[in-house]
């Protein structure tokens, strides 16, 4: 009785966040004057793009390590890969897998990095690993901005930027459309001029890293994850590796984003060298706490419902902007704000509760054994 | 003597590293054809320009807050109560000191909503304020847009829709500050003779006197604070809060009074800021202060929970040396302009070396 | 054969000698009762079986282990799990948000092979057998014969339940040979702590050894075939169950401790009550995780000094911590005459009590501020010690602080370069010393001293005692002295209240005979023993 009484509290305190978007899209939708065969259209575009890096943010929150704003670094990895790649004029699928292939060492490399990194600042994961990805961007703008096309090589004249090294900032992708092509089914909608075209193979390949994510949580070493994001101790007292498993979670999430931001950038079909990788952890982790996860609790609903809301907020909000206030800029501004405020907002409801359930476990003692002496007789008038 | 021996113990790698770096810059500087003493200019402009901001780390990292990656909540207070007291149009010092003390009120009562939600949590505070802060600049981006702001030297175009995104200082109060005691518009300049180039070449060595002293009396407050009763009470807190708890202290109000402390100096940082640089810079521009106002005080010897005036000046003329002769010297040098990209990998190697010393949280 | 045996076992860290030439043996099947005060070397006899790490780290041990006839050699737990021991700490080693199957059987899950494993051949990659895994820890539930469904999430479980699987994990492990318990009866009720009793016994008669360390010396007495008792580092009895009675065992573990001097009659006679009633408990209930007490009565007077002697884990510490409004508090505190605030330190010194807490490094000192902060800090705070004027607002005094605390280093002959010294760099005895001088500093009316010589060397340990009578003797400040040291606080005190299971169990003269302390202690009631 009393424990359906929490359930009940507890999935509506996890649906908040999502019930809220709807309510605020659901009133930003007309507002925006888009037909919702545009709306449609737009979302599966977004979703094929962006899926698959919200996914990678689950599993280092399965092993309690939060947010990994350091996906960015597997990003990174994944633009090393296409920029060598375009180096030798490989472009479609062919193109698309060696990528992943340069990048695959890289990502590992970066991941172990980053892992090391946060269990040396245990209980302050989150922070070092948004500022690590600040300072490996800095390393990385090094090695492609000053390093490539002069100590590395680059003969593809087309992505070098005239003075004759460093690589150019926007670069057309040859791998553009790579997955998404493979097979597509395009139908058309009345009311939208374009034929609507759904990218199969990407929704192979999304569904796929799902697959990947739930089959990896029924195995031993994600369960030893699961154990070592609940309890170190308790781990660690039971013989688990407890760092090591700590960085195998953050190496297999940066792969992770890795492989999508290499499905993003093929959907794009442009790469912004420099200021690509910015918004990544933000776009992704803002989207998967919209889809109802928490710093501690993530799963594949959350991730695939976060995305179709965060992105639906993204299209409309400028134009419900400009429709409700006349300033386009307030929409964009206002959308912005939406994705930061929400990490914070549910970064401080997590902190919240655990405050609060640390102050609870303290009350629950006292009281549990003052119950028992009442119950025996034995307390005092 | 056991003094000295810990603080060179203390004084540690990445900062001996950067200081050596910034002497062999000093010392190449000529071999380049790059003024020692134009660069010592930079350095002592953009000193007086950060310094305040950076003191405002101060409090909240003695109260055990950690860094205040939530200084974008004081850097908008000081731009609103830049762009109010400029509707009224009041130029000049009087001006400059009304929105300072403005800024400030807006600051504490920023601070107090921030020390609201931080009182209510445990744990990832940094990451929680630098979201928090991120989320603030853009809500106050729609403020500009929206508020009611009609001189026409601070809106756009005609209309009048929002607030532009730089406004110059020049009708305003412009280095009113920094050229004080000196003639306004030219300021107190020394002028040195350098050896360049194969010649003798006099060099203008401006002192931004004013601001210096502004900065000054607010470290000077800033030090007599923390002698007090209240802000020896506060730095119990940061370095043992059960041990203040059990002493009588409460916790809760000196984390409060730490982060109105800290938000309100941001305010009046920003404005000094401005007085010196120019210009007012809205919208994203505050989002780019954050980390290197953070990077500067650990630079200067602060850990996650203790910071000092002497952290204060070395990190801030330590940091700021290097952004400034590292553009000009290495440019002249190698003929490429690195300084961004050094900025970021120096700014945030910092931060990353202070979150993963060892014993810094662990020692209780 | 024995199943286990220690021989000459010895043990020191860094010099200070925790074990001394510890034999004995304990055949298979067999329940063996370990007592013995705190400190008396229990912990670390287990920790050297067990192989803990903390062992092998500090240097090994003297001695052997011989377990089934061979000697071995513990580097790590592992090692001792793989021979076939099982422990239980006194800590929970449960994960909530599990279910008692997966924290019974964690990280020794069954798995299954799947095709990715089976293509990499990792053994990490093989899925976990939930079917599996729930009969094999069902049964061992079972076993115990409490009625649990293996499916229950933990955090949902009474802490009595929690208890019982910490049990069903360590029998579930294929091997295990013999199983030591660390207090398991503390958190359970009476009933709850019966079933387990029943428990060891089927466990006893199915061949596993247990080592049971209780301080409930008629629970040892219930379940035990065999009874060892240790006292500073030496078992002083090894007995069968036959040939001791509870008395005796509680004698044994108090006895006299031969470097500390009891005090004459006349001396115990001087901290005797003599003054008006200064303070007045009523009805005490303090939520100290560890140490709750449950409803406490107790009337000290001006000028005594009242010592308070208990097991760790029974409530003793929660006292002086409830006063002082440290820990969560409920119930009527009268000092003189006037109704203490409850939860408020604040208040509480400012009406003249202080305290010295047990928790030196946690709560007593800012270890990373010199030694004249750590002195002044709490007076400046209640009394405006160490501040003067400066213009408009007053600030710290840093002379003054200087000279108060040079007074100090003087007066309890602190070892430190001086007042700027960092208490972080002295030892734990002038660190110790530091505490007192904060609590002096503050010229008290009531002082609570909290296990004042925990973890510090024997000289200094006398210093500090003297340090105590000396103020109360030329301040007549009021003292209440916790430890768990019964021999300490019979060298100083003069009445002394013993608490038990978080109530006060009896207040008795000092002189009272070692063997009463130690049977109320143990949870004995003093009439039913002398019967």
């Amino acid at each position: 009785m009393l424990n359906k009484k929490r359930d009940w509290r507890s999935t509506l305190r996890q649906s908040l966040v999502p019930l809220l978007f709807i309510v605020i899209i659901a009133l930003a939708i007309p507002l925006s004057g888009f037909s919702s065969a545009h709306l449609i259209g737009e979302i599966l575009a977004r979703f094929a793009r962006d899926t698959f890096l919200a996914v990678s943010l689950i599993i280092p929150i399965l092993a309690g390590m939060g947010i990994n704003f350091a996906i960015s670094l597997g990003a990174m990895a994944a633009q090393i890969g296409i920029i060598i790649t375009q180096n030798f004029h490989i472009g479609g699928i062919g193109g698309m897998l060696l990528s992943a292939l340069i990048g695959l060492p890289i990502a590992i490399l970066l991941g172990w990095f980053a892992g090391s990194v946060m269990n040396k600042a245990k209980g302050r994961e989150m922070i070092s690993s948004m500022i690590l990805a600040f300072l490996i961007s800095g390393i990385y703008q090094f090695i492609v901005l000053y390093i490539m096309g002069g100590l590395i090589p680059i003969q593809n004249k087309d992505i070098l930027l005239s003075r004759g090294y460093g690589i150019k900032n926007s670069i057309t992708l040859e791998i553009k459309g790579a997955l998404d092509n493979l097979w597509s089914i395009k139908f058309k909608i009345p009311g939208i001029m374009r034929p609507l075209s759904i990218p199969v193979v990407t929704f192979i390949v999304i569904a796929l890293a799902c697959v990947f994510v739930v089959w990896f949580k029924k195995t031993k070493i994600g369960h030893d994850m699961k154990a070592v994001g609940q309890s170190q101790r308790v781990a660690d007292s039971a013989g688990m590796k407890v760092d090591k498993i700590r960085l195998q979670s953050i190496i297999i999430s940066t792969v992770m984003a890795m492989l999508g931001q290499l499905i993003y950038l093929q959907n794009i079909g442009t790469m912004n060298t420099y200021n690509g990788t910015d918004q990544t952890s933000l776009f992704a982790a803002a989207a998967l706490l919209i889809g109802g996860a928490s710093v501690a609790s993530a799963t594949i609903p959350n991730a695939l419902i976060g995305v179709i809301l965060f992105h639906l907020m993204f299209i409309v909000m400028p134009n419900a902007g400009k429709n409700f206030t006349g300033n386009p800029a307030i929409g964009e501004y206002f959308r912005s704000f939406i994705s930061y405020g929400v990490v914070a907002l549910a970064l401080v409801m997590h902190a919240y509760s655990r405050k609060k359930a640390a102050e609870e476990e303290r009350k629950a003692l006292h009281h549990q054994k003052a119950k028992e002496k009442l119950e025996n007789g034995e307390a005092k008038a | 003597m056991t003094k000295l021996k810990h603080a060179i113990k203390s004084f540690g790698h990445a900062r001996m590293i950067i200081l050596i770096f910034l002497v062999v810059l000093l010392l190449i500087a000529p071999v380049f054809g790059v003024s020692r003493v134009t660069s010592l200019n930079d350095m002592l402009t953009r000193f007086a320009m950060n310094a305040v901001l950076v003191l405002s780390m101060v409090p909240m990292i003695q109260s055990g807050c950690g860094l205040n990656f939530g200084v974008p909540l004081g850097l908008v207070s000081g731009l609103l109560a830049e762009a109010i007291i400029w509707e009224y149009d009041i130029p000049g010092a009087k001006g400059f000191i009304l929105a300072m003390l403005l800024g400030a009120a807006i600051g504490a009562l920023m601070g107090m909503f921030y020390g609201f939600i931080l009182n209510r949590i445990r744990g990832d505070e940094m990451v929680i304020a630098t979201y928090v802060g991120y989320a603030i600049i853009y809500f106050m981006n729609m403020m500009w847009l929206t508020l009611p702001f009609q001189n026409p030297s601070s809106v756009q175009g005609y209309a009048g829709e929002g607030l532009r995104v730089t406004i110059s200082l020049d009708n305003h109060w412009l280095h009113v500050f920094d050229d004080w005691p000196g003639e306004p518009g030219k300021g107190v300049v020394l002028t040195i003779h350098e050896f360049l180039n194969g010649e003798w070449i006099p060099q203008e060595l401006k002192i931004p006197v004013g601001t210096l002293l502004l900065f000054a009396l607010l470290a000077l407050l800033m030090w007599l604070f923390f002698r007090s009763k209240t802000g020896t009470a506060m730095t119990a807190v940061g370095s043992n809060p059960t041990y203040a708890m059990a002493g009588g202290v409460s916790i809760k109000k000196m984390r409060m009074a730490s982060v109105v402390l800290s938000t309100s100096l941001a305010a009046v940082g920003m404005i000094i800021y401005g007085q010196s640089y120019g210009f007012a810079q809205f919208y994203t521009a505050p989002q780019f202060f954050t980390f290197p106002t953070v990077a500067a005080i650990l630079l200067g010897g602060a850990s996650l929970n203790k910071a000092s005036i002497p952290n204060v000046i070395l990190g801030t003329f330590l940091f700021q040396g290097v952004l400034t002769l590292t553009p000009s010297v290495i440019n002249s040098a190698i003929q490429l302009d690195m300084s961004e990209v050094l900025r970021m990998i120096i700014t945030n190697g910092l931060i990353i070396i202070a979150l993963t010393r060892k014993g810094e949280k662990d020692a209780k | 054969m024995a199943l286990l045996e220690a021989r000459n076992v010895g043990k020191d860290f860094s010099g200070n000698v925790v074990l001394k030439d510890i034999s004995f043996s304990l055949e298979a099947g067999k329940v063996l009762g370990l007592c013995g005060e705190n400190g008396a070397g229990k912990s670390t006899l287990m920790n050297i079986i067990f192989g803990m790490p903390v062992i092998h780290e500090t240097g090994g041990y003297e001695g052997e282990i011989v377990i089934d006839g061979e000697v071995v050699h513990f580097k790590n737990t592992s090692d001792a799990l793989e021979a076939g021991i099982g422990m239980v700490h006194q800590e929970f080693s449960l994960i909530p948000g599990f279910t008692a199957a997966e924290n019974v059987m964690i990280n020794r899950e069954p798995t299954k092979s799947n095709v990715i494993s089976q293509i990499t051949r990792q053994k990490k990659l093989e899925h976990v057998d939930t079917k599996a895994m729930l009969d094999s820890s069902q049964e061992s539930v079972d076993k115990l014969e409490i009625e649990l469904d293996a499916r229950t999430l933990v955090g949902e479980l009474p802490v009595g339940y929690k208890q019982f699987l910490e049990i069903a994990r360590e029998i579930n492990k294929e091997n295990v040979k013999l199983l030591i318990l660390d207090e398991p009866t503390a958190v359970l009720t009476e009933s709850e702590a019966e079933l387990l009793l029943t428990a060891m016994r089927k466990l006893s008669a199915e061949g596993i050894s247990i080592i049971f360390i209780s301080h409930r010396l008629r629970e040892v007495m219930d379940v035990c075939d065999q009874i060892v008792v240790m006292r500073d580092g030496l078992i002083v009895a090894d007995k069968a169950k036959k040939d001791i009675t509870i008395p005796e065992i509680a004698t044994l573990m108090t006895g006299r401790n031969v470097d500390m001097e009891v005090q004459s009659d006349a001396e115990v006679e001087a901290y005797m009550p003599k003054g008006d009633v200064i303070l007045e408990i009523k009805d005490l209930f303090v939520d100290m995780p560890g140490e709750a007490i449950d409803g406490v009565d107790l009337t000290v007077h001006e000028g005594e000094i009242f010592g308070i002697a208990g097991l760790a884990g029974q409530g003793k510490l929660g006292i002086p911590n409830g006063i002082m409004g440290i820990y969560p508090t409920l119930g009527k505190i009268i000092f003189q005459g006037k109704e203490v605030p409850l939860n408020n330190p604040k208040a509480a010194q400012e009406m003249g009590i202080s305290f010295v807490s047990e928790d030196r490094r946690g709560v007593g000192l800012l270890l990373d501020e010199p030694i004249s902060w750590n002195i002044c800090f709490n007076a400046m705070q209640i009394q405006d010690v160490g501040l003067k004027k400066f213009l408009f607002f007053k600030i710290r005094d840093e002379k003054k602080m200087t000279e108060i605390s040079q007074r100090y280093i003087d007066e309890l002959k602190i070892k430190c370069t001086g007042p700027d010294q960092l208490v972080r760099n002295l030892s734990g005895g002038n660190q110790q010393k530091v505490c007192l001088a904060k609590a002096f500093c503050m010229h008290p009316k009531l002082l609570l001293v909290s296990e004042p010589t925990r973890g510090i060397d024997v000289g200094a340990k006398e210093l500090v005692l003297e340090a105590l009578k000396k103020y109360n003797r030329d301040n007549g400040t009021t003292i209440i002295i916790v430890s768990s040291e019964l021999e300490e606080l019979r060298s100083i005190a003069g009445r002394i209240a013993v608490v038990d299971e978080g109530e006060i169990a009896a207040v008795l003269p000092a002189t009272e005979s070692s063997a009463k302390f130690g049977l109320l202690m143990s949870g004995e009631k003093l009439e039913e023993s002398a019967s």
